[in-house]
Formats: structure tokens, C-alpha cells, sequence
């Protein structure tokens, strides 16, 4: 294959993969766009593997094979639930390969130049482009070979932590070294300082020694996050490994690596700020972890909390004519969706009009919610997202918030002493009953207390979500 | 501890203070129940409904009172009643204790404790004793049936064959829970219902009812705050008096019916709808008067009695609305008492403590081991938070609006601007620098992350996870990378090279698999 043609295959497979993420504006449309994206993937594998400038084909087959094998297993046998987890497993794979692929190129610079003249013309693919090299162009390769490394080391420890918390393997807490975020402003300026020694030939040690900060950063960065704010990491994560990609690109000189890399870092950099916009909180405050701080004592929160079986949530559910389900992170751990779908199935049996509130930080992965309930067959079209649904609530008979805490907070609205103030939440206290599923008395991943368990038309329907769910199936009729 | 209740003496009254199932749920607490025989009689439950229910019944009222020690009753006692209490024995019921000293006397002499329903602090904790407001509510909604039985038309509006009916204008003042309650009763029956308080902060809950409000054209600083006095009416100035009448005066010719239900704790009732307005009422309309027993809102209002103006408007002057309710009364007021006894009764062991520590236990007790403990001190809580006063957002006018926008316009032209000549001047300086090669790749670059800024946003935000999963897999574009590099002549590049192919395509393949299998589940209905 000529490489005019390897050239056509790379403009078809930038054209694919950008209308494979467009099509993700719809339902409908994104059964199609995956296919596209299937589809510039195996065109763009494709010509590279048969153009001029590849070897060794056999290798590149087995472990193609190998890998599609480990990648159909993961695949099939994911629980919709582990979806946070495999996408922060599959981010670190991207920074390992970034990191990888910068050291070949490191290496393969130093081989190329030792090469005499003669042996240089016999070289095919990425060391032939090497060789063509002038002093400059070799200074500027070494810039992006560091940043490659740099980012794609990040990114790979970062992920490796995320997925360990996600999983629950590492604490989720956020947890900090002493010196806190000195120690990752001290590591980031040593691999600056790096970055000048290897710019000026400094040899290889010192892109090991910058990769072992790297690794560190990324460690002691994601070590510092927790909980809800989860997903603003996993949709960061995302848009390093698309940096980290498109450094690659310009290390090797490939265009459509430096389009589909800026595709998926722009597409991560937005998600994080559609997240971080949801909370109401900066994006920098998110990374150095922890809540805003408070401008003076928190409103002092009134009432009781009161309990209520589950005969009582049965008996107005019976009543209601309307229903607003709001999930949050605790439906996800009970495992309770197939719970919630056969409850919204019984109830729209019975003529009643039942709809889901999705805040955008439901969850610990963007779009989390909406995944577990079609996975639990919950048609789509009755999951709505707040700004849709948020004017709704006054006319609404019940409202179930299951298992989610600070995105239905009033404190948000009401208290401007409190340190979510200003997120915008769902306003489900102003239906005219709220029943929440909860397992204790306890305040959520913020601490932060909520006054909504305490409203007069609240009531707490503690226990697991799913046994409470699984207890109030029967008595819907 | 035994828990008695007495049939109540007082003439006309028909309610009990204990119902077979709220004993029921005494009996839970670890109490025994008792009553003197056919207290409930009039409100349907026989004494052979209490005995199936195990309450002992007893033949007099001198019986269950050497019986019991917790006498539970409705309506206030009668000198001789409370004459009759033990040292020791505690009475609940609506008591009165500012109208009743008397009364407070006698319990305090007897070395009796008095549980004063009518006492029972407004919070929210303590809602579910609040006697006053179920009570009230059973008002209300009698109200507007007692004036639907006394009107000669339809509630709801109809066109029918034989012609069309106009709905019921109903009035409706005072929006306290009887208030509320005849709204929700009358905006239920299909009549068009207007409401009128005080206090302007209920606007919102009228609304919600499915009334509309009477705004008086007023300034907010001359209206009492509501919160100061429990969420309760305070008295208003003079010249609000005269614009709340002149409304009043305008709406009387057009409305059918009027239930008033306005109250001021401590004082009698205002006097709101005069004789002239009843003049102006169309014969045949209704006047309900809630606040009869302290004097009516009305002019023409008798106590206990239905009069009929010389227009032909009835005037309702009922004081036993919720008696007339007895069966529903009782139950709720039983409910009422009940929940009092389990505060009483921390332990859920029959064992009566009374905690003076705790504030709605402490506000209601009137009279307490010889000692009279009323009024109460404040309650530590306050029953509903200050309101704060609303800022008002300005009505711009159109030529302000259009500053406003334009200024805006130009502001963020401003922005773009300096924005764009920040950038370029970046990427001359790159450009002065970069070889020729970096810079076609930059180009490359910068437009690819335009395309993605904005193909991304039109993503729908159910889909970010799927949106994830295959970024996810096109970054395994790095692939190609490996591939280009598999075929060095030095050995450990090829094996670095193979490592990066092979968890590349794991990321490829299992991003574009498990997208597909999410999208797959996203079903309509």
C-alpha cells in the first residue's frame, strides 16, 4: 500500500471517529456511531499494518489476537455497576502505552544516529522519519517525547488509583502525604527541571527519573480526591489520556494520532467541566480536593427525622398519581436497579406517570445513572436530566430519593453559609412528599448535614435500598 | 399506667378521646385502657367495640376516675370533673388555661397534672399532637359542606342540556389550616375559590391549594411579621383594616359564599364582613362563620345558630363543626392524644415520665405537682424561621433591558477579542521558533480540538458513559504508534512496541464492546 493510500485510510478514520462522537447526541444515532467508530479503527489498523513502514507483522498478529481475546473477555463479563472502574482500568492501559511508545522513540533516536549514512537510507517507518531529522527538529522531538512520557505517566498511576478506589480496593477516602500538594508542586517542578537537562542531552536517565515523578503526581493527585467527587477524576483521567495520545502524535509525526488525541482531551476537558459546572465548584478546587471553605455557621436544621415503613411508601405511591425517582451512588452499591425498574414498571401499570431526575454527578462516572437503568430496562424517554425535569417537582405527588444525598440538598439553595451553596440541586422537597431511602442517619460524602431529611413532608425509609425496594414491591397494586 | 376516658358532659359534644384503635396503640405502649360506658357512643363506637378491643368499660364516671391514673377527655372539664381529679392523676384535654383560671386553681389544689392539648407548642415535632390543627381542619371542611347544604346551586360549573350553570364563587378568609382545609374542600367540589389573609407569606400555599390569592396593594413594611407570633395573625394597623374592607366591600356583590375563619390568639374575633356587605350579597348566598364562638367575623353572626338576613343570606354561627364530624374527629383527636402519651411514655414500658425538660411536653403542662406552670417559658426552638426580607428584583424598562444587552454584547465581544489576539500572539511566538514540520502538525491540532469542543457539547448528557467507553477506545489510536515503531532493529524497542500493541488493543477492543453493549440496553418505551 502506497502511502498516499495510508494517508486516504487516516482522513476516512478521522472522519469516522468524529462522526462516531457526534452521533452520541442521541440514543438512536449512537447505536450507529459506535459502528463508525469500529469501523475508522479497523481502516486506520488496517493501513498502518499493511503499509511500507511495518515489520515484524507476525508479532503485531499475536498480539492483536491476544489482546482482542483479554479485551472481548473484560468486555462481555463487566457488571454495569463496574462501569466507573473498567473505564479508569482502561485509561491507565492508554498512559502505559503513551509512556512505552515515548521511550521507543527516545531509544530509537539514539540508535538512528549512531547509525553511518548508508545503514540510514535502509530504514523504513518511524526511524526513517528519524533520520531525515535536522538538530532542531531533534530538540523539539525530545520536548514531545517528554511531555508524551510526562502525561501518559500521570495518567497511568492517576487511573491505576481511580480504578482501586472505584473498585473499592483503596480506601475512597481523600487521603494526602504530609506536605500535601507541595510535595506534587515540588515533583512537578523537578521534572521541569528535568525537561531542561534533557532538552540540552542530558540521555535517557533523565526521562526515567521524570517518569518515577510522574508516576508519583499521578499517585498523590488521585490519592487526594474522593468520593463524589469521583466523577470530575475519571472525566479528567479521560482527557489526559487523549493529551497523552496526541503528544505521541507529534513525537511520531502522525496526524490522525494528534486529531483522534485532541478529540478525546477535548471531550475529557468538558465532560470535567460539565461536572465541576453540576457542583458548583471550580476545577481547580476539585483537584486539591475538598469542600469550599465556610463563610459562617451553617443554618441550624429544625425537626426530627421521621421514619417510615414500608406499608406507608406503599400506601402513597397507591395514591400518587404522579412520581419522580432520584437516584444517586447508593442505588449503584445496593446493586437496587432492577429493584427500582420492576417498581416503575408496576407503577406505570397502575396509569401513573413516573419519571427519573438524573443530577449531572449522580454516580461516580458521567451518565452513570442513565447506563444502570438501561441496563435495568427503564426506557430512556422517562429519564430526564434536572434542568428538564426541575420545574416539575411542585406538581408532583411523591418524589423517592434513593440513595443520594448532596445533589438533593436545599441547604444548596437555602442556607448561603453552607458549603455547597450555590450547586444547583434538585428540588425534590417541594413535591408533596418525599420519601427517602437511606441506609442510616448518617451525612453524606460532604459531611454536610441536609435539611431535606428533616422538611415536614419528608419521610426516611431506612434500611438497604434493595431490601426496602424488594419489601415494597408486593404491596403496590 | 391506666388510661381513662370520660364521656364528655358538655351539651351537643359528641366526640371521644379515646377510639378502640387508638387504644389499641396504647395498649402497645405498655398502658391499659378504660372508659366510661358510652362515651363513644355518639361518635359510632359502641361499648361492645371498646371491650372486643380489651378496654375495660366502666358504668360511671366516679368508677373510671378512681380507676385510672391518666384521665384523657375532648372538651375542657366541668368544675365538678375537675374537682373529682386525684393527687397525683393527669388530665389531657383542651384545657384553656388563660380563660379558665379558675379551673387551673382547682387541678393545682387537687395536686393534679393537666396535659393542656390546646397548649401543645407549634413546631414541627410536635405536629402530630396538635389537636388545635386537626380539629381545625375537620372545620374547615365542614364548613363548606354546611354551606353547600344551605346553597341552593351547584358548586361546579356545567353546561348541560338544559342550559348552563355558573360555577360557585367562594370566599374565603383567613388561611390558617380551616382556611386551607375549606380551599382544598371547595377548589374540590369545582367552585372558584378566592382566599385572603394577613399575612402575605401564605400566598404561595393559597396558590398551591388551587385558589386564587387577594393581593391588597400595600407596602411589606407595614404588615406584621407573622413569624414573631407562631406563624399565628397579628393584629393590623388601621389603615390596612380600611383597604381590607374596602376589597372585601368590592367582592361581596359577586360572591356566593364566604367562610370566614379569621382568629387572633388572646382577642376576639375581627369583625370583617359588616352588615352592609351582607346587604350587598345576592340572595340565597352563604356566610360560614368559623370564629363564632369569639364573637364572629361577621356583624350578623348568632353563636350556635343559622339566621337568615333580611336579603335571604344564611348565616351560619356553628361552634360544633368538628363535633358534627364525630366520627372523624375522634379518630384523629384519639391519634392526637395518643401520640402525646408516646412522648410521655419514652420507654414504651407503661411507665408515664413526665420529662418538664422537653418543650412540648413542658409547653403543654399546665398544672404540675401542686404548682400552676402556666404560661410556659418560650420554647428553645422557634417554630418557624424569620422571614428574611425578599430583595425585589427592578422591572427594567425596554430601553434598559437593551443597554443592558448591548453592554453585555460588547463585553463579551471584548472578551472574544482579546481572547483571539492573546492566542495568536502565542502561536506567532511557537510559530517564530517550531520548524515548518511542527507547525502544519499544530494546525492539525488546533482545528482538532475546534471539532471536538463542539461536537462534544452536543452530546446528551445520558449518553457521558457511553461517551467515555468509546474515547476510551479511539485513544487506543496510540496503537498506531507501536505499530510504526514494531519494526526497529533493536530489540527492545520491538518488545516495548509489542507491549504497547497489545494493551492498545485490549483498550480498542473493550471500549468499542462494552459501548456497544450499553447502547445496546437504551430502550424507548
Amino acid at each position: 500500500m502506497s502511502i498516499g493510500i495510508v494517508s486516504a485510510a487516516y482522513i476516512a478514520a478521522a472522519v469516522l471517529f468524529i462522526l462516531s462522537l457526534g452521533g452520541l447526541s442521541g440514543q438512536e444515532s449512537a447505536k450507529r456511531a459506535v459502528w463508525y467508530g469500529i469501523a475508522g479503527m479497523a481502516l486506520a489498523v488496517a493501513a498502518t499494518v499493511f503499509s511500507p513502514d511495518v515489520a515484524n507483522v507476525w508479532v503485531i498478529a499475536l498480539m492483536v489476537v491476544i489482546g482482542s481475546a483479554l479485551g472481548w473477555i473484560v468486555a462481555t463479563r463487566v457488571q454495569m455497576t463496574e462501569m466507573p472502574q473498567l473505564v479508569a482500568a482502561l485509561h491507565s492501559f492508554v498512559g502505559l502505552a503513551a509512556v512505552l511508545i515515548g521511550y521507543n522513540a527516545d531509544l530509537e533516536l539514539t540508535r538512528v544516529l549512531a547509525l553511518d549514512e548508508g545503514a540510514k537510507t535502509q530504514l523504513i517507518g518511524f526511524a526513517a522519519k528519524l533520520a531525515e531529522k535536522d538538530a532542531v527538529e531533534q530538540a523539539i522531538l525530545h520536548v514531545e517525547v517528554f511531555l508524551g512520557v510526562f502525561i501518559g505517566a500521570v495518567t497511568f498511576t492517576g487511573s491505576i488509583i481511580a480504578f482501586g478506589k472505584l473498585a473499592g480496593k483503596v480506601d475512597g477516602k481523600a487521603s494526602k502525604l504530609p506536605g500535601g500538594h507541595f510535595l506534587n508542586a515540588a515533583a512537578a517542578i523537578g521534572s521541569l527541571v528535568l525537561l531542561v537537562m534533557y532538552f540540552n542531552g542530558a540521555g535517557i536517565w533523565s526521562l526515567g527519573l521524570m517518569t518515577l515523578l510522574a508516576f508519583f503526581i499521578g499517585y498523590h493527585l488521585i490519592m487526594g480526591i474522593g468520593g463524589a467527587d469521583m466523577p470530575v477524576v475519571v472525566s479528567m483521567l479521560n482527557s489526559y489520556s487523549g493529551w497523552a495520545a496526541a503528544a505521541i502524535g507529534f513525537t511520531l509525526g502522525n496526524d490522525l494520532l494528534i486529531v483522534t488525541g485532541a478529540l478525546v482531551g477535548s471531550s475529557g476537558a468538558i465532560l470535567s467541566y460539565i461536572m465541576c459546572k453540576a457542583m458548583n465548584r471550580s476545577f481547580i478546587s476539585v483537584i486539591l480536593g475538598g469542600f469550599g471553605t465556610t463563610t459562617g455557621p451553617a443554618m441550624e436544621v429544625v425537626g426530627e427525622q421521621i421514619a417510615i415503613d414500608a406499608e406507608g411508601v406503599a400506601a402513597a405511591l397507591n395514591d400518587a398519581d404522579s412520581i419522580i425517582i432520584i437516584p444517586g451512588y447508593g442505588m449503584a452499591v445496593a446493586q437496587a436497579q432492577q429493584s427500582v425498574s420492576e417498581l416503575t414498571r408496576k407503577l406505570r401499570a397502575a396509569g401513573k406517570t413516573v419519571r427519573f431526575a438524573i443530577h449531572p454527578v449522580a454516580g461516580r462516572l458521567p451518565g452513570h445513572m442513565n447506563v444502570l437503568l438501561a441496563e435495568a430496562k427503564v426506557p430512556y424517554d422517562i429519564v430526564m436530566e434536572m434542568d428538564e425535569i426541575n420545574a416539575d417537582f411542585p406538581t408532583t405527588d411523591v418524589a423517592i430519593v434513593i440513595g443520594s444525598n448532596d445533589i438533593v440538598n436545599p441547604a444548596a439553595q437555602e442556607d448561603p453559609n453552607s458549603p455547597i451553596a450555590g450547586m444547583p440541586v434538585l428540588e425534590c422537597w417541594k413535591a408533596k412528599q418525599v420519601f427517602v431511602s437511606k441506609r442510616g442517619q448518617g451525612t453524606g460524602y460532604s459531611g454536610i448535614e441536609n435539611p431535606l431529611f428533616y422538611k415536614e413532608n419528608t419521610r426516611m425509609f431506612y434500611g438497604d435500598a434493595k431490601k426496602s425496594l424488594d419489601a415494597l414491591l408486593p404491596l403496590i397494586d | 399506667m391506666k388510661i381513662g376516658a370520660l364521656k364528655e358532659v358538655f351539651a351537643g359534644e359528641n366526640r371521644v378521646a379515646m377510639t378502640p384503635d387508638s387504644a389499641a396503640q396504647l395498649v402497645k405502649l405498655g398502658h391499659t385502657c378504660a372508659i366510661e360506658a358510652g362515651a363513644g357512643a355518639k361518635a359510632g363506637y359502641s361499648d361492645a367495640l371498646y371491650a372486643a378491643a380489651g378496654v375495660e368499660v366502666h358504668k360511671t364516671a366516679t368508677a373510671l376516675m378512681a380507676a385510672c391514673d391518666v384521665i384523657v377527655k375532648v372538651r375542657g372539664p366541668e368544675k365538678a370533673e375537675a374537682e373529682a381529679l386525684k393527687a397525683g392523676q393527669t388530665l389531657i384535654s383542651f384545657f384553656w388555661p388563660a380563660q379558665n383560671p379558675e379551673l387551673l386553681e382547682i387541678a393545682k389544689s387537687r395536686g393534679a397534672t393537666v396535659v393542656a392539648m390546646d397548649m401543645v407548642p407549634r413546631i414541627s415535632r410536635a405536629q402530630k399532637m396538635d389537636a388545635l390543627s386537626s380539629m381545625a381542619n375537620i372545620a374547615g371542611y365542614r364548613a363548606v359542606i354546611e354551606a353547600g347544604s344551605n346553597f341552593g346551586r351547584f358548586f361546579t360549573g356545567q353546561v348541560t342540556a338544559a342550559g348552563k350553570v355558573p360555577p360557585a364563587k367562594v370566599l374565603i378568609v383567613g388561611a390558617g389550616v380551616a382556611g386551607l382545609a375549606a380551599i382544598g374542600t371547595a377548589v374540590s367540589l369545582g367552585a372558584i375559590v378566592y382566599a385572603f389573609d394577613v399575612r402575605p407569606e401564605v400566598a404561595e400555599q393559597i396558590e398551591s391549594m388551587g385558589a386564587s390569592f387577594v393581593y391588597l396593594e400595600f407596602d411589606a413594611s407595614e404588615l406584621p411579621d407573622g413569624a414573631a407570633t407562631g406563624g399565628y395573625a397579628a393584629p393590623s394597623t388601621p389603615a390596612f383594616q380600611a383597604k381590607q374592607l374596602a376589597k372585601f366591600r368590592e367582592l361581596a356583590p359577586e360572591v356566593d359564599i364566604v367562610i370566614t375563619t379569621a382568629l387572633i390568639p388572646g382577642r376576639p374575633a375581627p369583625k370583617l364582613w359588616t352588615k352592609e356587605m351582607v346587604a350587598a350579597m345576592k340572595p340565597g348566598s352563604v356566610v360560614v362563620d368559623l370564629a363564632a364562638e369569639r364573637g364572629g367575623n361577621c356583624d350578623l353572626t348568632v353563636m350556635d345558630e343559622k339566621i337568615i338576613s333580611d336579603n335571604g343570606v344564611t348565616i351560619v354561627g356553628y361552634t360544633d363543626f368538628p363535633s358534627r364530624m364525630a366520627a372523624q374527629a375522634s379518630t384523629l383527636y384519639s391519634n392526637n392524644i395518643r401520640h402525646m402519651l408516646t412522648d410521655l411514655t419514652p420507654k414504651k414500658d407503661g411507665v408515664i415520665v413526665h420529662n418538664m425538660e422537653d418543650d412540648v411536653i413542658r409547653g403543654a403542662t399546665v398544672a404540675y405537682a401542686g404548682a400552676i406552670t402556666f404560661p410556659p417559658p418560650p420554647p428553645k426552638i422557634a417554630a418557624i424561621a424569620v422571614s428574611k426580607p425578599k430583595e425585589k428584583v427592578k422591572e427594567l424598562t425596554p430601553e434598559e433591558r437593551r443597554a443592558a444587552e448591548s453592554a453585555a454584547f460588547r463585553a463579551q465581544t471584548r472578551s472574544q477579542v482579546g481572547l483571539l489576539v492573546a492566542a495568536g500572539g502565542l502561536l506567532a511566538l511557537v510559530g517564530a521558533f517550531a520548524p515548518a514540520e511542527f507547525m502544519q502538525h499544530f494546525i492539525v491540532f488546533v482545528l482538532a480540538c475546534f471539532i471536538g469542543f463542539s461536537v462534544i457539547w452536543n452530546v446528551s448528557h445520558s449518553l457521558h458513559t457511553p461517551l467515555m467507553a468509546v474515547t476510551n477506545a479511539i485513544s487506543g489510536i496510540v496503537i498506531l504508534g507501536a505499530l510504526l515503531q514494531i519494526g526497529s532493529g533493536n530489540w527492545l524497542v520491538v518488545v516495548l512496541a509489542a507491549i504497547s500493541v497489545l494493551i492498545a488493543t485490549i483498550n480498542i477492543v473493550g471500549g468499542f464492546l462494552v459501548t456497544r453493549r450499553m447502547l445496546a440496553m437504551f430502550q424507548k418505551s
